[in-house]
């Protein structure tokens, strides 16, 4: 009886593959995350290099933190604004540019183009354009309309971070819907029209739930990506004005890195790693009522 | 006796050099932040570097890390967070006091050459307990830069500025709506003041500062001097009649096409004062290399050295405030205008305000201040709403 037996060694081989990738995501993933929860026990003093632990006091902190109430306020809406917003309009720039027409491919490439621009470089064109005596503004004047200082109002700020947002991704999601379009099949709408069916009842019937694997996926991306926005914030309202665009990272970033609070700092990332998890465990479980081949 | 005691003092002394965990022997390589990447300003400071190494071969290496101004200080402390602080950093005034009082300094006043002729008002920030733990290398009041081209008589308070540049842009550069602390260039004029001296008691409700900043909102939207919310208008570029700035602005108007000249900020209804920002360069404690930065900061600032430095960062020795040394280095300013603004300013000014726990403070009337913004805003209702914002956080230290 050898120790070598032939299931060993093929397991060892396995493991050996899966070793790069295991170790990566141990040293880069893993080990952070628990670095993580291990600050978010302590008060950390950058300045004094003191690390003292105390137990549950920032999360008790957590509880009684306006600030933060005003975060995820803000968080709620930008999320609830950038999802419905993007979703809509990639299905229906998606739509639109699945038909047989010339200049299709034209339009494909236009409405991608933004997401292959560095992010902030597009923020910093979006800040300029959104200026008072900005393009935008200069636009809306030849229609006679007076623009308001876009990002320096409570409301028209973060309208302008959703929609700065959805330009830059948009694209995406299209091309994600585009790919799902073209795999419905055809006979299905010619059976239908034959049936009498009309265009809205074709989408809805047969090109929704034949789609909606997509409509998952991109949705999971894009709550999850609307969580995590910082630079566009950084650099177009800095949380402002008030405190109206402050969402939880741009409030975590704060505390940390600004405050020199990281202690509190890591415990607002674990808040925020707890509503990301949790939000996509939501949307898993409820495939099973709305996605095709799940239930 | 006495040949004894010193043999055993340096044989301590030897001993804890060897037995001190940090203290790193051997050939030393020094890096200190800086928020310049001005080409001339590195030059200069390089120039003082390579004489420091030429007569301290132990130095092999000085090096000037250039970190933009903009997130400087956010930058700074994610490298000590990080464990790679630097040896040497130049410190904002507004980060002064949690700087000098966290303990993240160590003690430089033994080190700093004829520590006694520094002007008093400039130390202060930089000073606990007696002890110093920052040189303030910058020290550079606020003064009103006039483009002659634009208003041809020179305002002597704060009505005639507002009133001389309606219409024609009275620009604050580094406010931007967000620093507001850069509006104590103005509303020291009311005697008003963002906190009491000992930082307890809030400053935004008072009667002054109420006054105040009625006047700066009428300024901005009444009278249309000072540019709105969003809009940049560039004094040094000529787009503006006059501009709050620093001292150390005054290279930007080298190709200047403009007239233009400095004179000390208008009187307010409490009369004269002046404003200064400041800059200062410590030690880290946790640097490997605390004894020689140190050592490299007492040459970096040494009468001779302070002197070149002066022509971009007023000086705070005694010996070197006089009109006849400073028109040496600023040939752009006549030597009265360097005496109003500069000698003047730097001995009676009082510093911007600063705080511990600064950024937080900052965020937060940052955000606070935001309402007063608006054509409609009612003052004294936002400035109230300030107070009761920041009340919690003066209270917290």
């Amino acid at each position: 009886m050898t120790f070598w037996t032939c299931r060993r060694r093929d397991n060892l081989i396995g493991y050996l593959f899966v070793a790069p990738a295991l170790l990566g995501s141990l040293a880069f993933v893993l080990i952070p995350l628990a670095m993580v929860g291990w600050y978010s026990l302590n008060e950390w003093n950058v300045l004094g290099g003191t690390f003292e632990f105390i137990g549950g006091e920032n999360y008790k902190q957590l509880l009684n933190d306006e600030k933060l109430r005003d975060s995820l306020v803000a968080t709620a809406w930008f999320a609830a604004g950038l999802v419905v917003l993007n979703l809509s309009l990639a299905l229906l720039l998606a739509v639109l540019l699945n038909q047989k027409l010339r200049g299709t491919t034209l339009f494909r490439t236009l409405f991608f183009s933004p997401v292959l621009v560095s992010l902030v470089a597009w923020t910093l064109v979006w800040q300029l354009m959104l200026q008072p005596e900005g393009s935008v503004n200069g636009l809306l004047g030849v229609f006679g309309v007076d623009g308001p200082n876009w990002l320096r109002g409570d409301t028209t700020a973060m309208v302008s971070v959703i929609v700065v947002q959805v330009i830059k991704n948009v694209g995406l999601n299209m091309v994600l819907f585009l790919a799902a379009l073209q795999g419905v099949p055809a006979p299905l709408y010619e059976a239908a029209k034959i049936d009498g069916a009309g265009a809205w009842r074709r989408f809805r019937s047969i090109t929704i739930p034949l789609i909606s694997p997509t409509i998952l996926l991109t949705s999971i991306i894009t709550i999850v990506g609307s969580l995590q926005v910082f630079a566009q914030i950084a650099v177009l309202t800095q949380g402002g004005p008030g405190t109206s665009t402050t969402v939880l990272i741009y409030y975590l970033y704060q505390q940390a890195f600004q405050f020199h609070h990281f202690g509190y700092g890591a415990t607002i990332s674990v808040l925020l790693f707890v509503i990301v998890a949790a939000l996509t465990l939501l949307q898993w479980q409820m495939r099973r009522k709305w996605v095709l081949h799940e239930s | 006796m006495s040949r004894l005691l010193a043999l055993v003092v340096t044989a301590l002394l030897a001993l804890t050099a060897c037995s001190g965990s940090s203290a790193q022997s051997g050939p030393k390589s020094l890096r200190m932040t800086v928020w310049t990447a001005n080409e001339a300003h590195l030059k200069l400071l390089n120039e003082i570097a390579s004489e420091y190494k030429a007569s301290h071969p132990d130095v092999t290496e000085i090096k000037f890390d250039s970190i933009p101004a903009d997130g400087y200080t956010t930058t700074l402390t994610t490298q000590i967070a990080g464990g790679n602080a630097p040896d040497l950093a130049w410190v904002l005034e507004e980060s002064a006091p949690d700087f000098v009082s966290s303990g993240a300094l160590a003690p430089i006043r033994a080190k700093v050459e004829k520590a006694d002729e520094l002007v008093p008002s400039a130390t202060k920030l930089w000073e606990k307990d007696g002890e110093l733990y920052a040189y303030p290398f910058s020290t550079s009041p606020f003064g009103l830069f006039v483009n002659t081209d634009l208003v041809k008589e020179l305002p002597a308070t704060w009505e005639e500025a507002v009133a001389a540049s309606a219409g024609k842009n009275l620009v604050l550069p580094d406010f931007k709506y967000q620093n507001w602390a850069v509006l104590s260039a103005i509303w020291r004029g009311w005697g008003a003041n963002a906190w009491s001296d000992d930082g307890k008691q809030c400053g935004f409700a008072s009667t002054e500062m109420k006054d105040a900043m009625t006047f700066v909102h009428k300024a901005i939207f009444t009278d249309k001097a000072i540019p709105g919310p969003g809009t940049t208008v560039d004094f040094f570029a000529g787009n503006a009649a006059m501009a709050v700035s620093q001292i150390s602005r005054a290279g930007a108007l080298k190709d200047a096409k403009f007239g233009w000249t400095l004179v000390p900020l208008p009187k307010g209804p409490k009369g004269d004062y002046a404003v200064i920002g400041q800059a200062g360069v410590g030690v880290l404690k946790r640097s490997k290399n605390a004894e020689a930065a140190a050592d490299f900061l007492g040459f970096f600032t040494n009468a001779a050295n302070s002197a070149k430095l002066a022509q971009f960062f007023p000086p705070v020795r005694q010996s070197l405030l006089n009109a006849d040394t400073l028109a040496k280095s600023n040939p752009l300013i006549k030597p009265e205008q360097l005496q109003s603004v500069v000698i003047d300013g730097i001995s009676k000014g009082v510093v911007k305000p600063s705080h511990q726990g600064q950024e937080e403070l900052n965020q937060t009337i940052r955000a606070a201040l935001d309402p007063l913004w608006k054509p409609d805003a009612n003052v004294s209702q936002v400035l109230d709403g300030v107070c009761a914002k920041i009340k919690p956080l003066l209270e917290r230290q």
